[in-house]
C-alpha cells in the first residue's frame, strides 16, 4: 500500500472541505504559475516522462496525445474537452474527484490547456451527476473570483472553463460522440480519421481526456515525473483510483499504486471476497467492457494494462466487478448485454442488430432454453460485431460475451441440459408453467 | 437503442414559456458557447424545461428551437435520443432505480420488486400522481450499489427495507436525505477508511509555496 502522502486525491471520500480554501490547504494551486512559466514543452515532457496513460479506458499515453495538437494556433482556436461522462458499468471514480476535489481538475484543465495552447475548455459531465455538477460550478466560480482562471488571471494565460452536461447516454463517453453531443446533436460517434486533434469541437483542434488523466497532472508536476513513474511497473506507472463493486465485504473506491495484485486490492482494501477468497467465481476487472477472468486467473493478476491484457481482459477504467459463487454469470452477462443494446447509438448495423440479438439469446440461455449449437453461434455473432463498427462500443458489447463463453461455457451447457431434463433453472420454472 | 416518441396530442399543453427563474438559467447556459454555436445549449435547455414543467412537451421543443435558431426536427432528435428527458408526465416523485449488473449483484432486483408492488409497472404514474419509477442503466456510483436517484440526488447502499422506508417518507410528504442508507462515508469502505488519516496532509503545511522539481535550467 502506498503512503498517504503519496496519494493525489487527498479528499477522495469528501471528509474535508472540497472548496477552494480546503483544496489550497491540501496543496492545490501551489506553484501553478511556475509550471506555466516553465513552458509548454516542459509540461508535455514531464507528462511524457511520468508515463501517465489515459484513465478513460484505452490507456493512450497522455503526453504523446497532447503533442499531436498543432504546435501553433492558426485560423482555428484549440480546445480541451474533459470527458466526465463516466458511464462504464463498475466505474465511479471521476465522481469522487469532481464532488470532493474539483480544484485539482480545474487546475489540471488550466495546465493542460496552456500546454496545448487552448484558451477554452469544456468539462462534459453526465446528466445524472447533478451534485457533482453543482460542486464543479461552484469551484469554477471560486477559481474565477480568485483570478486563478479567466481573463487576465494571475497565471498569465487567459483561460475560460465551462461545464457542459449530457442527458443519459453512455455512448457520449466515446470521444467523438461526446463532441457531437457538445455541439448540440445526437451523440453518434464520428468516423475517424480525421482525429479530434485535427478536427474536433466545432471543427477545431481538440484533445479529449478523462477527468482522472487531467486531475493528476498538477500533482505530477509538483512532485516530479519520476515520483509518479516510481509507482507500478514500466509502461504501467503511477497511482490509480480503483473502484470495487459487487461481492466484496466492503465495496469502495481506493487510490493505490498501479500494478498492485488484484487479490491484494480486494483483501486489503475491500475486506475480501464475500465468503472468502475460495468463494470467488469471476472478476470483471476493467469496467464492464472487458472479458471476465476466473478465480484462478485472478489469483496472480496485477491491476495494470499489460497484466490484464495478457489475460485477454483489460484494465479499462479499473472498475472491478467481483462475483462470488452465488452469482448467475449468464444472467449477469445478459444484463450487460441489455445495457449495450440499450446504449447502442444505432448507426452501424452490426452493433444495432447484434447487441439486441446477443441480449435475446443470452436471456434464453440464462433460463436454459437454448440449443447447444447456439453457443457457437453466439460466439460467431460476437466476433462479427467486434471490430466491424464505427466505434468501440461494438467491441465493448462483444467482449463480455466472449469472456463468458470462453471461461464458463460449461455453465451454459449445464443450464441447457438441465432445462431439457425438465429441471429448469428456477427462473425457467415460471416460464415453463405459463 | 431505445425507441422514444413524444406524448400524444391530448396530453400536450397548449404553450410553453420560460419562467423568470428559468430564463436566467437559459441566459447562463447560452453564455457558455461561441456566438455561432448556440445550438450547443440544446441539452441544458431541454433539461431546464424539464425542471420547470416536470417533463418535456412539444411546445417546449418548439420554444427551444426558436431560442437556439435550430430546426424543430433537430431539437426533436435530441429530445428523443437522450433517455433522461421525460417525454410524458411523471409522478411528483420519480424514482430512478439503477438495474445494471453491479447494482444487480447487490440487490437492485429487490428494489425493482418494491417499485412494482408499491407503484406498478415501469413508467406508470400512480393514480394520486405521487409516484412513478424507471429502471436506469449504470448511474456511476457502483461502489455504493444498489442506488436510486430521487429528485436528482443519489440514495445509496439500499435494501428493500431502507428503500421502502424512503418511499413511506415521500408518501408522507417528508423530505428525504440523499447519501448512504447505511451511514457509510461516501465511497469509503464500510466502517471508515484506513487510508488518508495522516493529519499532516490537512493542516495546511502543503499550502506553503514549493519549488518545482525538474525545472529547466535558465539559459
Ligand atoms: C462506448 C465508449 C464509452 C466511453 N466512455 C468513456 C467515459 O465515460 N469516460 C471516459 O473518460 N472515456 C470514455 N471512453 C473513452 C474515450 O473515447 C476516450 O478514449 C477517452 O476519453 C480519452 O481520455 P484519456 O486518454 O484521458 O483516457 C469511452 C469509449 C467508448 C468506445
Ligand atoms: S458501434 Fe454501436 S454505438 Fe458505436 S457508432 Fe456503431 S452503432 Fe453507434
Ligand atoms: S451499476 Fe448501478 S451505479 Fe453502476
Amino acid at each position: 500500500m502506498i503512503d498517504d502522502k503519496d496519494r493525489i486525491f487527498l479528499n477522495l471520500y469528501g471528509r474535508n472541505d472540497w472548496r477552494l480554501e480546503g483544496a489550497k490547504k491540501r496543496g492545490a494551486w501551489n506553484a501553478t504559475k511556475d509550471m506555466i512559466d516553465a513552458g509548454r514543452d516542459w509540461i508535455i515532457q514531464q507528462v511524457k516522462d511520468s508515463g501517465l496513460r489515459g484513465r478513460g479506458g484505452a490507456g493512450f499515453p497522455t503526453g504523446l496525445k497532447w503533442s499531436f495538437m498543432p504546435k501553433e494556433v492558426k485560423d482555428r482556436p484549440h480546445y480541451l474537452v474533459v470527458n466526465a461522462d463516466e458511464s462504464e458499468p463498475g466505474t465511479c471514480k471521476d465522481r469522487d474527484m469532481m464532488r470532493h476535489d474539483p480544484h485539482l481538475l480545474i487546475e489540471g484543465c488550466l495546465i493542460a490547456s496552456y500546454a496545448m495552447q487552448a484558451h477554452t475548455a469544456y468539462i462534459y459531465i453526465r446528466g445524472e451527476y447533478v451534485l457533482e455538477r453543482e460542486h464543479l460550478e461552484t469551484a469554477i466560480k471560486e477559481a474565477y473570483e480568485a483570478k486563478l482562471i479567466g481573463k487576465n488571471n494571475v497565471h498569465g494565460w487567459d483561460f475560460d472553463l465551462y461545464v457542459h452536461h449530457g442527458a443519459g447516454a453512455y455512448i457520449c463517453g466515446e470521444e467523438t460522440a461526446l463532441l457531437e453531443s457538445l455541439e448540440g446533436k445526437k451523440g453518434q460517434p464520428r468516423l475517424k480519421p480525421p482525429f479530434p486533434a485535427n478536427t474536433g469541437l466545432y471543427g477545431c483542434p481538440t484533445t479529449v481526456n478523462n477527468v482522472e488523466s487531467i486531475a493528476v497532472v498538477p500533482t505530477i508536476l509538483r512532485r516530479g515525473a519520476q515520483w509518479f513513474a516510481g509507482f507500478g511497473r514500466p509502461n504501467n506507472t503511477g497511482t490509480k483510483v480503483f473502484c470495487v463493486s459487487g461481492h466484496v465485504n466492503n465495496p469502495c473506491n481506493i487510490e493505490d499504486a498501479m500494478s498492485i495484485p488484484l487479490k491484494y486490492l480486494l483483501e486489503t482494501h475491500c475486506g475480501g471476497v464475500r465468503g472468502g477468497w475460495s468463494n470467488l467465481k469471476a472478476v470483471i476487472p476493467g469496467g464492464s467492457s472487458v472479458r471476465m477472468i476466473t478465480q484462478e486467473m485472478a489469483e496472480d493478476a496485477l491491476m495494470d494494462f499489460d497484466s490484464l491484457s495478457a489475460l485477454q481482459s483489460g484494465l479499462g477504467t479499473a472498475g472491478v466487478i467481483v462475483m462470488d459463487k452465488s452469482t448467475d454469470l449468464i444472467k449477469a452477462i445478459a444484463r450487460l448485454a441489455y445495457f449495450y443494446k440499450h446504449e447502442s447509438c444505432g448507426q452501424c448495423t452490426p452493433c444495432r442488430e447484434g447487441t439486441g440479438w446477443m441480449w435475446r439469446v443470452l436471456e434464453r440461455m440464462a433460463v436454459g432454453q437454448a440449443e447447444h449449437r447456439e453457443i457457437d453461434l453466439l460466439l460467431d455473432v460476437a466476433s462479427q460485431v467486434e471490430g466491424h463498427t464505427i466505434c468501440a462500443l461494438g467491441d465493448a458489447a462483444a467482449w463480455p460475451v466472449q469472456g463468458l463463453i470462453w471461461r464458463f461455457r460449461g455453465e451454459i451447457e449445464e443450464r441447457i441440459d438441465r432445462y431439457r431434463l425438465g429441471k429448469p433453472h428456477v427462473m425457467g420454472a415460471a416460464i415453463a408453467a405459463e | 437503442m431505445a425507441t422514444r416518441r413524444l406524448a400524444p396530442p391530448e396530453v400536450q399543453p397548449k404553450s410553453f414559456d420560460w419562467s423568470a427563474d428559468s430564463a436566467e438559467k437559459v441566459a447562463f447556459w447560452m453564455g457558455k458557447y461561441p456566438e455561432a454555436r448556440k445550438q450547443s445549449a440544446v441539452i441544458p435547455l431541454l433539461w431546464l424545461a424539464q425542471k420547470q414543467e416536470g417533463w418535456v412537451s412539444e411546445p417546449a421543443l418548439r420554444k427551444i428551437a426558436l431560442d437556439l435558431r435550430m430546426a424543430y426536427i433537430r431539437v426533436y432528435e435530441v429530445a428523443t435520443f437522450y433517455t433522461m428527458f421525460h417525454l410524458s408526465p411523471v409522478g411528483k416523485h420519480h424514482l430512478q432505480v439503477c438495474g445494471t449488473t453491479p447494482c444487480m449483484l447487490r440487490g437492485s432486483g429487490d428494489l425493482i420488486e418494491v417499485c412494482k408492488s408499491r407503484i406498478g409497472p415501469h413508467h406508470h404514474v400512480t393514480a394520486d400522481g405521487l409516484f412513478s419509477w424507471e429502471e436506469m442503466e449504470c448511474m456511476g456510483a457502483c461502489a455504493n450499489a444498489p442506488i436510486v436517484a430521487i429528485h436528482d440526488y443519489y440514495h445509496e447502499d439500499l435494501t428493500a427495507q431502507s428503500f421502502t422506508a424512503l418511499i413511506d417518507d415521500l408518501a408522507a410528504g417528508k423530505d428525504v436525505t440523499p447519501g448512504s442508507a447505511t451511514g457509510r462515508i461516501t465511497s469509503a469502505p464500510d466502517g471508515g477508511p484506513n487510508v488518508l488519516n495522516d493529519e499532516t496532509l490537512f493542516d495546511g503545511r502543503l499550502a506553503k509555496k514549493i519549488k518545482l522539481p525538474n525545472l529547466p535550467h535558465k539559459a
